[in-house]
């Protein structure tokens, strides 16, 4: 482990800590059901930099109009610094009651990024300039009615990923002052386990009777490609691997509706989350080729189906297949 | 730290737009040999970023960056100071536009533009000055806002910006006026004006020409009472003795020597009060003849006011006139001899004619005078555009060009009184004015400049004799510009000299109120208070109470609750429910007003006035497409009216 993620973790440990401690102090919020609707209780403001170098420059421009001693010039520094003081309760206009009323998001795979909708009411007045981010990932958007807001966040591993802390801020009017406000919404979008990348292709029960009896289904020699672990010995083109370095394997065109059936059991060889990602993959690539499936997931068993629903159910019980293999 | 976000096309123009506003009033008073060089800048810059030119490499940059200092040092000579520092802020400026392409340099451009706008209000800090500069702060704020969030329309920035600036009002004023003033500057010398126009202490024909076509205001005069007519109103400035054969002067030991010539008022006298714009110069002016002195200055002997010190600043003072006077009816031989000194070898053939009047009248000054007069009156005319004269300038006007102004006039009229063996001199000041009779105050300008002489006759003392009535009694009725006819300015068109001079009273105010707003009159802001003389932690405390109460407004704006959608029946429900929940019986998302019903009979012990309440706005909101607005009325009285009893804790919390 090295020293930024030792950091990371410590810091995380620490924040930990601080929620379970001090949630008065702190007002690290635990998740919590939705609507949540900011209010001044929640709200924080502080000025940015460029609010600071503004006025150290207000009070030159001050300075210089009192020495010169010239009323006009004090008027307008006046003038200016109290738009610039009054652009902070803008600030806190801008995210006072506004609610977020619901989350959703499309379920996705590990190593790709998850879109997260993020429902706002606004509450009668128009949202400018509002920020949302949640760990690396930020967006920036304008609410001029109720309506959404997207945001990427990548999904690292299977399960349920909660979105966590969401920061949500902005600088409106003048980027004087940053509010910000903190929303941990009860909220868990499902990730499926990763897709392996190239997957062999789908087992098939009886594949041998079936070359037999379908004749007339075109059911032919389809292509030859590498072999990969798990392929069954038989498919082995060993001819024409006597010609070439490498094993090669027979691929054959899958007949429409024939049942496969989709055994966690049956890929030994192979560790427990490389399973379950060639079991995903071979989830989606039977859906892709409409091959009715069954899911045979240790004591999970899932009977052949096919469509969102089935593959849906299938991906889930992978996605939340305990951790440790037995 | 995160990179900053490149800027928008329409970002980058309103920040250029910033910059401009900024540097404009400057570009105006600068130098060509800097103010070309900044728009030239500025323009380049703005035609290579929309040919979609790439970032300026620094070898452009650099030498631009030390090309400026040179130009001003080589100009000023030093960089310090007000009107160098001011030159180098604008030059700056303009080059930190030039690698303007993210959000922190446009903010910082910006930030600058505050501080380039707010120093032109040093060179000049009129109303319409300040008032524009207002308007270029609402572009300020504006790039400020659309560097928050990109869009592509103008229109919404500006407002916002416009918004805040007019929300700024309440307490940049507050601050402005409760705000200590400095005792002393803390370092130049503010008293550097730059000298304005002005009467002058020396007069040769052509001089007061600039003054003419100058419409600033040159004091403004407050009567006590009824003031004496337009045509009467002569204000007297300095009183010019020597003559040189170009240039009237006044010998600078005059001033010194106030002898106090004698003054016999015949008829009443007149208090007014004047208010005089800062002119550089030392000069006060008063209604002929004045017959006092106010605090801090002297009444020469030729009873022209001369204050101690310059008058860099509006001045106030009371004065005492009387129109009808005699003036040092025994004159001294003194001024008898500086009366009649006239330069040797110039003008002969005006010496001739004075001297055949002479003869002719045998002495008997009045008919000089009239011959003169008569002479002006036949053969002159008035115009702005004179032609120049040579070395003769006397004889030149009188025998050849026959055309000029009030300084011609009085010039020749007076060298003629000389050489006729009349004391004579001339007196320079302002005749008229405009009466703005919204304010009830009378506003004179440079362009009222006037030039006439005066002679002294036995047994009368000085006399106002003014040769350009003579020529053009308009002159003396309607003033110098009207009197010029087609040769004055465009800008001095009758109809537009009327509304200036009716909205002087706006600089009138702008004056009073805010330029001449001193530590003095703060000290004297909290008397209604009980507060005679304001210290500054009273000033400190009065800005913050002002302040607290101003922000607490603000506040309440920006938490108050957003105006519910629906009309004003469906705001009388909310009232309602309102009342229910307090009662006890809380109404759930899902309820309708019938499910509600329900829960009132279960819940309530007396249900049957809110239960007619629901039936009522069930029948408004669904029985009809648009209920009457009396019934709304009705019902939100009746809603209004409705007593229910407060629901235990514990009850509330079970419902």
């Amino acid at each position: 482990m090295n020293a930024s993620a030792a950091t990371a973790s410590l810091k995380t440990r620490l924040f930990e800590y601080a929620e379970r401690r001090l949630p008065a102090l702190t007002r690290l919020k635990r998740s919590e059901p939705m609507p949540i609707r900011l209010d001044r209780h929640r709200i924080y403001v502080l000025p940015t930099r460029f609010g600071l170098m503004l006025s150290a420059l207000l009070l030159v421009m001050l300075l210089g109009a009192l020495n010169y001693n010239n009323n006009p010039a004090l008027l307008l520094t006046c003038l200016l610094a109290a738009a610039a003081y009054q652009s902070v309760f803008a600030a806190f206009a801008t995210l006072n009651r506004l609610e977020v009323t619901a989350l959703r998001a499309e379920p996705g795979h590990a190593g790709g990024d998850l879109e997260f909708y993020i429902h706002f009411h606004i509450a009668a007045r128009p949202r400018h300039s509002l920020r949302l981010r949640a760990g690396d990932a930020e967006i920036a958007f304008d609410l001029e009615a109720d309506g959404c807001a997207r945001l990427s966040i990548p999904a690292l591993q299977r399960g349920w990923l909660r979105p966590g802390r969401l920061r949500l801020s902005s600088e409106y009017p003048f980027g004087l002052f940053e509010v910000w406000s903190w929303i941990n919404p009860e909220f868990a979008a499902l990730v499926y386990p990763r897709l392996e990348a190239a997957p062999p292709p789908l087992p098939r029960r009886g594949a041998q009777t079936q070359r037999e009896t379908d004749r007339s289904g075109g059911d032919e020699l389809a292509a030859l490609r590498t072999y990969q672990t798990g392929d069954p010995p038989r498919n082995i083109a060993w001819k024409a691997s006597a010609r070439r370095d490498e094993l090669l394997v027979k691929e054959f065109e899958t007949p429409r509706g024939h049942e496969v059936v989709l055994d966690y059991a049956a890929l030994r060889g192979l560790a427990h989350e490389d399973r379950l990602s060639r079991l995903a993959a071979w989830v989606c690539l039977a859906e892709f080729q409409c091959a009715p499936y069954a899911l045979s997931l240790r004591e999970t068993r899932i009977d052949a189906g096919l469509g969102a629903p089935h593959r849906h159910a299938c991906l889930r019980a992978l996605a939340l297949a305990p951790v440790a293999a037995p | 730290m995160k990179s900053s976000p490149p800027l928008t096309e329409l970002q980058f123009r309103l920040t250029a737009a910033a910059v401009f506003v900024a540097v404009l009033p400057h570009l105006l008073r600068l130098p060509w040999l800097i103010a070309a060089p900044v728009l030239v800048l500025l323009a380049l810059r703005w035609l290579q970023r929309r040919h979609g030119g790439a970032h300026l490499p620094a070898w452009i940059k650099l030498p631009l960056v030390l090309l400026f200092p040179v130009l001003i040092v080589f100009h000023y000579g030093n960089l310090f100071g007000r009107e160098p520092g001011s030159a180098l802020a604008c030059a700056m400026l303009a080059l930190k536009l030039m690698e303007t392409e993210t959000r922190r340099d446009a903010r910082a451009a910006i930030c600058f533009s505050a501080f380039v706008l707010m120093s032109a209000l040093l060179f000049d800090d009129g109303l319409w000055i300040t008032a524009s500069l207002c308007v270029a702060l609402v572009i300020l704020l504006a790039a400020l806002r659309a560097l928050e969030s990109p869009r592509t329309t103008l229109l919404p920035d500006l407002r916002s910006g416009a918004y805040a600036l007019a929300g700024a009002l309440p307490l940049g004023l507050c601050v402005f006026v409760f705000f200590p003033r400095l005792g002393s500057p803390l370092w130049g010398t503010p008293n550097d004006t730059t000298a304005r126009t002005g009467l002058g202490d020396r007069m040769a024909p052509g001089t007061m020409q600039d003054l003419l076509i100058d419409d600033s205001p040159a004091f403004r005069v407050v009567f006590d009472g009824t003031p004496p007519p337009r045509n009467e109103l002569y204000w007297r400035g300095p009183v010019l003795w020597q003559f040189d054969g170009s240039a009237w002067t006044r010998p600078e030991w005059l001033a010194a020597a106030h002898d106090g010539s004698e003054v016999r008022v015949r008829g009443p006298r007149i208090g007014y009060e004047v208010t005089l714009e800062p002119s550089a110069r030392q000069w006060l002016l008063a209604l002929d003849v004045p017959l006092l002195a106010p605090a801090g200055a002297v009444r020469g002997a030729d009873m022209s006011l001369v204050s101690s010190a310059r008058i860099d600043e509006p001045t106030r003072y009371r004065m005492v006139s009387a129109p009808d006077y005699e003036l040092e009816p025994v004159l001294s031989p003194l001024h008898r001899r500086l009366a009649l000194q006239l330069p040797p070898g110039y003008d002969p053939q005006a010496r001739a004619l004075a001297q055949r009047w002479h003869d002719e009248f045998k002495g008997n000054a009045n008919l000089v005078i009239r011959a003169a007069l008569d002479l002006f009156h036949n053969e002159f005319s008035y115009t702005l555009n004179a032609p120049l004269l040579g070395r003769d300038a006397v004889d030149d006007f009188l025998f050849d060009t026959k055309r000029g102004f009030c300084e011609h006039f009085a010039s020749a009229f007076t060298f003629l009184m000389r050489a006729a063996g009349i004391p004579a001199r001339v007196v320079t000041g302002y005749q008229g004015g405009y009466f703005n009779r919204l304010g009830d105050y009378w506003v004179v300008r440079q362009s009222d400049a006037h030039a006439w002489s005066e002679v002294w006759l036995a047994g009368r003392g000085w006399v106002r004799v003014d040769p350009t009535a003579a020529v053009s009694p308009q002159r003396v009725q309607i003033g110098a510009g009207a009197a010029a006819g087609a040769s004055a300015p465009w800008y001095q068109a009758d109809w537009l000299m009327e509304w200036r001079n009716r909205l002087d009273l706006v600089n009138r105010f702008w004056n009073d109120a805010i330029v001449q707003f001193n530590a003095l009159r703060q000290q004297s802001l909290l008397t209604p208070f009980g507060v005679s003389k304001a210290d500054y932690p009273q000033l400190m405390l009065a800005m913050l109470a002002a302040g607290t109460l101003l922000l607490g407004l603000l506040a309440w704006w920006a938490m108050r609750a957003p105006r519910p959608d629906g009309d004003a029946l469906d705001a009388a429900f909310a009232k309602f429910c309102r009342k229910l929940a307090h009662a006890g019986v809380v109404r759930a998302p899902a309820d309708g007003p019938m499910t509600l019903a329900r829960h009132t009979a279960a819940r309530l012990p007396a249900p049957q006035a809110a239960q007619r309440l629901l039936a009522d706005y069930v029948s408004l909101r669904y029985a009809c497409a648009l209920p009457a607005p009396e019934r709304i009325q009705t019902f939100t009285r009746a809603v209004a009216a409705l007593r229910l009893p407060a629901a235990t804790r514990t009850a509330r919390q079970s419902s």
